[in-house]
């Protein structure tokens, strides 16, 4: 309970409530702009945070994510274009209902539900964490091998509909991660000589290059305007309680099935909106009104998208695997912070931790006023000219990039992956897994390592024990799962030449 | 800009091999079985073999090797693209000596003319910036950021 309090005190301070509204603001920005991501905005702050104390940093990205995916519905209500690609599920759906001139019922459903499903992933996280941290304390090396082998599997067949293009990505960010001195080894591989390399590719540089440089890139190449719209937008909130009432099962099933695709490691909101909207319309009793402008979807899949941004932190926080893209870099910047993730860090400093349940209850409230004024400020938000915008972004990745470590060599690194990720993105290959694989590949391969030397090379020590034999089990029915059927899709893909 | 998976994946097995050869020339661990080379090894093995399937598996997509999309084949995109990448790499070689607020603003103004906006909005719009960045990083933040060129007036 002491624990509690101490949180509080730490929320509960000018500081940090004065970075949650500037971070809202940006963050409602952000998504609010096409062509910039939660996952940008994430990585936009981290420079920023790297110089606060750990929990205004933290409150920063919570608040700035939880605020940019809902802002992501406003172009898509109003114009037809996701803010960010975690409304695209939906987007045709709610600009069908701006048509019909319920535009305000759109956006309303929109913010109110995000906020619902926010607070049931909250709620999520602080039962589950916990609960799962007392479990993690007693995994071994094998455990651990096991539970990072099957978080990079399901990045792997989750996050993209071509497995194999998802595998490979995955094994170059492995490679990627064996850069360096840090192996159970301790021999410097792939540094070629250079010292700037002895630690490891900054991977903060790397990430802001794969998710901001890679942006700016694709918008250099963008062809199409943006429209605009001239309509007043009336109050958002008429409606919202019969909403409520009227869609109860479906607000449920939505925040539970976007928690939950939150915690599975790389899948994030953008997956658990279409997957939310998808099994929406399934079990829907009116599936033929979906697509003409029917708020049913709407409300299922803007819980998910929220409520999946929470179920992320709970495997970043216990074990340090991240559930998405965002808690990608999270961990990054939890490290910089001394906050490592682990089961530890619920009995070392468990005051950070709640203070993180507090600030994502906080945040999610924060939503309503704060998404009420974007709605309202939307017109002249999106009629920011992006032209003068990404230029601008450009320049403060490379001061952001440079920040971290004062080193010119990872302008490098930004660069680099910036134009890697934009070529992948452009090819198919879906980036999640690499950065899964950069960020987790030393784990992997000191749990892997160690238990190999702990079994004397046996692998059957690998399944010997019962959680690690049922995570192993898992894993093998992901990949064969998913194999057959990848193998079914070619398969229905290319029918045998008919002989006449 | 697409190009060929037969040719990614070519690539990419090479570059499976080159790891391959590369990692036989590291030293065993002392008293163990399991040194350095085992864990790229074995990723890069797992890479050769999934870039063999990706060549196997388009060896009838019919694919040009290389199709540029329709931002790459105009002039206009074509020149913010390479500006964008361009003016990062005149950054990276040039912050140290010329500073940070004349790169930026030299990056900024000529980006954002590709990228369509009009000198004389562009210009304010670049140096606006650029001092704002600057007094958030180098002011506030207490990053050292170079003055090169500017160092006599440096504030």
């Amino acid at each position: 309970m002491d624990a509690v309090l101490l949180a509080i005190q730490a929320v509960a301070t000018p500081m940090v409530l004065v970075v949650m509204l500037l971070a809202g603001i940006f963050g409602m920005f952000v998504g609010a702009v096409p062509g910039l991501t939660a996952t940008m905005a994430t990585a936009l702050l981290v420079p920023i945070t790297f110089f606060l104390p750990p929990v205004p940093a933290v409150a920063a990205i919570v608040t700035a994510t939880a605020m940019a995916i809902f802002a992501g519905d406003i172009p898509g209500a109003l114009l037809r274009i996701p803010g960010t690609p975690a409304s695209a599920a939906y987007t045709d759906e709610s600009y069908a209902m701006t048509r019909k001139g319920q535009g305000e019922t759109a956006l309303g459903i929109g913010l109110v539900f995000s906020c619902i499903g926010g607070l049931f992933g909250t709620a999520v996280l602080i039962v589950a964490a916990p609960t799962l941290a007392e479990v993690a304390l007693r995994f071994s090396s094998f455990e651990y091998f096991w539970l990072v082998a099957m978080g990079l599997t399901c990045a792997v067949f989750i996050t993209s509909d071509k497995p194999l293009k998802g595998l490979i990505t995955l094994l170059l960010g492995l490679l990627v991660g064996c850069v360096g001195l840090e192996n159970p080894a301790g021999h410097p591989r792939f540094t070629f000589g250079n010292t700037e390399l002895l630690g490891g590719l900054s991977l903060i540089p790397a990430m802001i290059g794969m998710f901001a440089i890679s942006e700016i890139l694709r918008f250099t190449l963008t062809t199409e305007q943006i429209g605009s719209f001239g309509k007043q937008i009336g109050s958002v909130f008429v409606g919202m309680g019969r909403m409520i009432r009227r869609y109860p099962k479906q607000t449920l099933r939505g925040s539970a099935l976007g928690t939950a695709v939150g915690i599975l490691p790389g899948a994030g909101a953008d997956i658990a909106a279409w997957m939310s909207y998808a099994m929406s319309k399934k079990l829907s009793k009116e599936p033929e009104k979906f697509g003409t402008g029917h708020p049913e979807g709407l409300v299922e899949a803007g819980a998910a998208n929220n409520s999946a941004l929470a179920g992320a932190w709970v495997p970043a926080l216990v074990f340090g695997i991240p559930g998405d893209s965002i808690t990608a870099i999270v961990i990054g910047v939890l490290y910089m912070k001394n906050m490592n993730p682990g089961p530890m860090i619920f009995m070392n400093n468990p005051e950070n931790v709640y203070a993180v349940f507090i600030v994502f209850i906080l945040a999610n409230l924060l939503m309503l006023p704060l998404g009420w004024a974007c709605i309202k400020a939307s017109a002249r938000i999106l009629r920011m000219p992006r032209n003068m915008l990404m230029p601008i972004i450009l320049v403060f990745c490379l001061v952001g990039a440079f920040a971290i470590n004062n080193s010119a060599f990872d302008l490098v690194i930004l660069l680099g992956f910036g134009v890697a990720a934009w070529l992948m993105e452009e090819n198919g290959f879906p980036v999640a897994p690499a950065i899964l694989g950069m960020l987790l590949g030393k784990m992997l391969e000191e749990h892997f390592i160690t238990s190999m030397i702990k079994s004397d090379g046996s692998w059957l020590a690998f399944v010997e024990r019962p959680i690690a034999g049922g995570l192993a089990l898992f894993t093998f029915a992901l990949w064969i799962g998913s194999g057959w059927l990848a193998w079914r899709r070619r398969a229905s893909a290319h029918p045998p030449p008919l002989t006449p | 800009m697409r190009i060929h998976d037969g040719l990614i994946g070519s690539v990419l097995l090479l570059l499976s091999l080159a790891v391959l050869w590369h990692v036989q020339g590291f030293p065993p661990a002392p008293g163990q079985d399991y040194g350095p080379a085992v864990f790229p090894g074995l990723i890069a093995g797992g890479l050769a073999v999934a870039s063999l399937i990706l060549v196997w598996q388009s060896r009838r997509s019919g694919a040009p090797w290389l199709q540029p999309g329709a931002g790459l084949r105009s002039g206009r995109h074509l020149a913010a693209f390479v500006l964008a990448i361009g003016g990062m790499v005149f950054y990276i070689l040039f912050a140290e000596a010329l500073g940070f607020i004349v790169c930026s603003v030299l990056v900024l103004v000529l980006l954002q003319w590709a990228c369509g906006v009009r000198p004389r909005v562009a210009l304010p719009v670049a140096l606006v910036a650029t001092l704002l960045i600057h007094a958030c990083f180098y002011k506030m933040l207490k990053v050292p950021l170079p003055w090169g060129v500017l160092q006599p007036w440096a504030w």
